[in-house]
């Protein structure tokens, strides 16, 4: 949409080991995420998908396999050749990671200012449309992080991410830590960004109300395996114990009803 | 590699048209790695008045929401001196991305943070001042208060933080300390021994080395060292923990941060200060005794006999009773300004920075304090 797309993966990852001193972390993972898709990662606490995160991102170097970012291997990409790659993504953090010394609106233009040759006013102004397509209010451009409630860093984390128009974005639990308001405020902003802005996602999240509303495809992962890959409504016909409780638990089938009342 | 795209446009005035009408040919990616060449020229945009200008945007390539208000705040600046613009040329999955531009451009106005005047200003930093100074008197008390409390209840005295503030802020510190005690005892009789020598007074080398360090310069030495490693480190560790909330979570549990955090720091510091004193006087004597050797050829034995008749009682204690103010006024200093932090990251390493400054103020100014008490006592 935005740029000519090639017609393959965005992400590509085949038999990724990683590990963390001598625990292992994944074992043998392979997937892909197709463009214009929302994809989410899922699992227990501890299972690794954070760590999947950090390795795509270039935060973590794995051990072995292979990961493709829009056709290039990221794996051992040095510094120089990372930025055009990190340009084409944005990441939003579990807890927000905005710089605290910096106001909202100077979080957001900070990348903008680092990394185009845009005037200061058109910075600016770029920044306010930022911050009022993630839903915030005006005047919260002003306020430091630390003034804002946790919804409100969230989306001004999300504004952060959506700095460069990337066409990849990450976010690392987008609702842990959210009142059920503010969270279902998130499942919308989720979709309305890839709609309006074509955006390729990929999530980290336990937020099962968030899968069923907005992902296309998810990954379910244990101990460092993948157990299923599919849209939810494939996944909760698989027959395995932990996917089965994982659906079928009682927050499961809630958020299944909840999502089946919509449609 | 990918090359950047950049946005091109191409104004083209048709004045055969009734009314006369501008076409800016808009072209290639406009998006907010490539729109920066075409921002400067929309701006400046000129146009004759009551003419019709079309935006064609049929040939642009890439459009982000960068690119998308660029072209919204260009048409809306032109509609606002009374011409009429138009978009030709849409393709279906910019519309949109236009419309939802449009939809939020209401409320696009960059905030401008409020900078206070001169006076302002200098009003608002004495009344932080003030402030400042009423919170370090009220902390001071609080810390009495905890201290008398655990006094009648000794049970509530924790040993274990107290122990191992002595380790990390007593034991850890002999290394250095010593070291630079060392050297300074050296320096001492370095630069003494060239005037004794001249007054044929060599063996005074030992009151000089002795009396200055052990009066003085250990003490003073050995405190600043301790502000800059140990009172850095209480703010710092304080600071983050009140940022982390770490401190709330304490005071909910139902233990006072105070009595936790800072009555162990205080009492550890106040127990290894002066006995890192002791040590440093130790070791400076040992700098001044080898240079007094080696420069002026007097031997360890004569150094020590000297050294035994120059030395009151009085002259050690002077030095060494001074250690647990300093001790105190370091613990103090360094947890208060670890307790003023507040919010961000940038805070943690201002007040660790001025309880640093703060402390090592302090500590000399209560140095001048003692001299001039000294004197008065004739000691």
């Amino acid at each position: 949409m935005k740029k000519p797309r090639i017609n393959s993966n965005i992400i590509d990852i085949r038999n990724l080991h990683t590990r963390y001193g001598k625990a292992v972390v994944h074992e043998d993972v392979s997937l892909t995420v197709r463009p214009g898709e929302i994809f989410s990662l899922v699992g227990g606490s501890g299972c690794g998908k954070s760590t999947l995160l950090r390795a795509i991102i270039m935060l973590l170097q794995p051990v072995a396999g292979s990961i493709r970012v829009f056709g290039q291997e990221v794996i051992g990409l040095n510094d120089e050749n990372a930025l055009p790659l990190r340009r084409r993504w944005g990441v939003m953090f579990e807890r927000g990671a905005l710089f605290s010394s910096l106001t909202v609106a100077e979080n957001v233009g900070m990348v903008l200012r680092e990394h185009t040759h845009l005037s200061a006013a058109l910075i600016d102004e770029v920044v306010a449309l930022k911050i009022a397509l993630t839903g915030l209010p005006a005047d919260a451009g002003a306020k430091y992080p630390n003034e804002l409630s946790g919804g409100m860093r969230k989306r001004a984390a999300l504004a952060r991410a959506i700095a460069l128009d990337p066409e990849l974005l990450f976010l690392d639990e987008p609702t842990a830590g959210l009142d059920p308001l503010s969270a279902s405020g998130i499942d919308e902003l989720v979709k309305s960004l890839r709609d309006v802005l074509g955006l390729t996602i990929m999530m980290v999240t336990h937020d099962l109300d968030l899968l069923w509303r907005t992902a296309d495809r998810v990954a379910v992962l244990d101990k460092g395996h993948i157990l299923g890959i599919g849209s939810m409504t494939e996944l909760s016909k698989l027959d395995h114990p932990l996917v089965r409780e994982y659906f079928y638990g009682p927050r499961g089938r809630a958020a299944r009803e909840q999502a089946w009342k919509k449609k | 590699m990918i090359a950047i795209q950049i946005a091109r446009l191409e104004i083209v005035t048709d004045t055969a048209a009734a009314p006369a009408s501008v076409t800016v040919r808009c072209a290639g990616a406009w998006t907010v790695q490539g729109v920066a060449p075409v921002e400067q020229r929309l701006t400046a945009l000129s146009l004759p008045p009551a003419s019709e200008l079309v935006f064609d945007i049929s040939a642009v390539s890439a459009l982000d929401t960068a690119g998308a208000w660029l072209l919204h705040r260009t048409m809306r600046a032109v509609e606002q001196r009374g011409t009429t613009t138009r978009i030709s040329g849409l393709k279906p999955e910019f519309d949109t991305l236009l419309q939802l531009i449009a939809a939020r451009a209401e409320v696009v106005q960059p905030v401008e943070p409020v900078k206070a005047g001169l006076l302002a200003s200098i009003g608002l930093q004495a009344w932080r001042s003030l402030i400042g100074v009423s919170g370090m008197l009220a902390f001071i008390g609080e810390s009495a208060v905890t201290f008398l409390r655990s006094l009648i209840q000794p049970r509530r005295i924790r040993w274990r933080p107290i122990l191992h503030n002595l380790q990390t802020a007593g034991f850890e510190a002999l290394p250095i300390t010593g070291l630079l005690s060392f050297l300074m005892g050296v320096v001492i009789a370095y630069q003494g021994a060239d005037q004794l020598q001249r007054f044929g007074a060599n063996i005074f080398i030992a009151d000089l080395v002795g009396l200055s360090m052990l009066r003085e310069l250990s003490p003073l030495l050995t405190a600043i060292i301790v502000a800059g490693r140990s009172g850095s480190a209480y703010a710092a560790q304080i600071g983050t923990m009140k940022i982390n909330e770490e401190i709330d979570a304490l005071r909910t549990i139902g233990i006072g941060p105070q009595e936790l955090l800072v009555q162990p720091k205080i009492v550890a510091l106040v127990i290894a200060l002066p006995l890192l004193t002791v040590y440093a006087d130790v070791a400076g004597v040992l700098g001044g005794m080898l240079m007094a050797n080696s420069m002026l050829d007097i031997s360890y034995r004569v150094f020590l006999d000297r050294l035994e008749d120059a030395l009151s009682l009085s002259s050690f204690l002077t030095g060494i009773i001074k250690a647990p103010v300093f001790a105190v006024i370091i613990a103090l200093v360094g947890c208060y300004q670890g307790f003023q932090a507040s919010g961000s990251a940038d805070s943690v390493g201002r007040q660790t920075t001025v309880s640093v400054v703060q402390s090592i103020f302090l500590v000399i100014v209560a140095d001048a304090l003692f001299s001039v008490i000294f004197n008065w006592l004739d000691l």
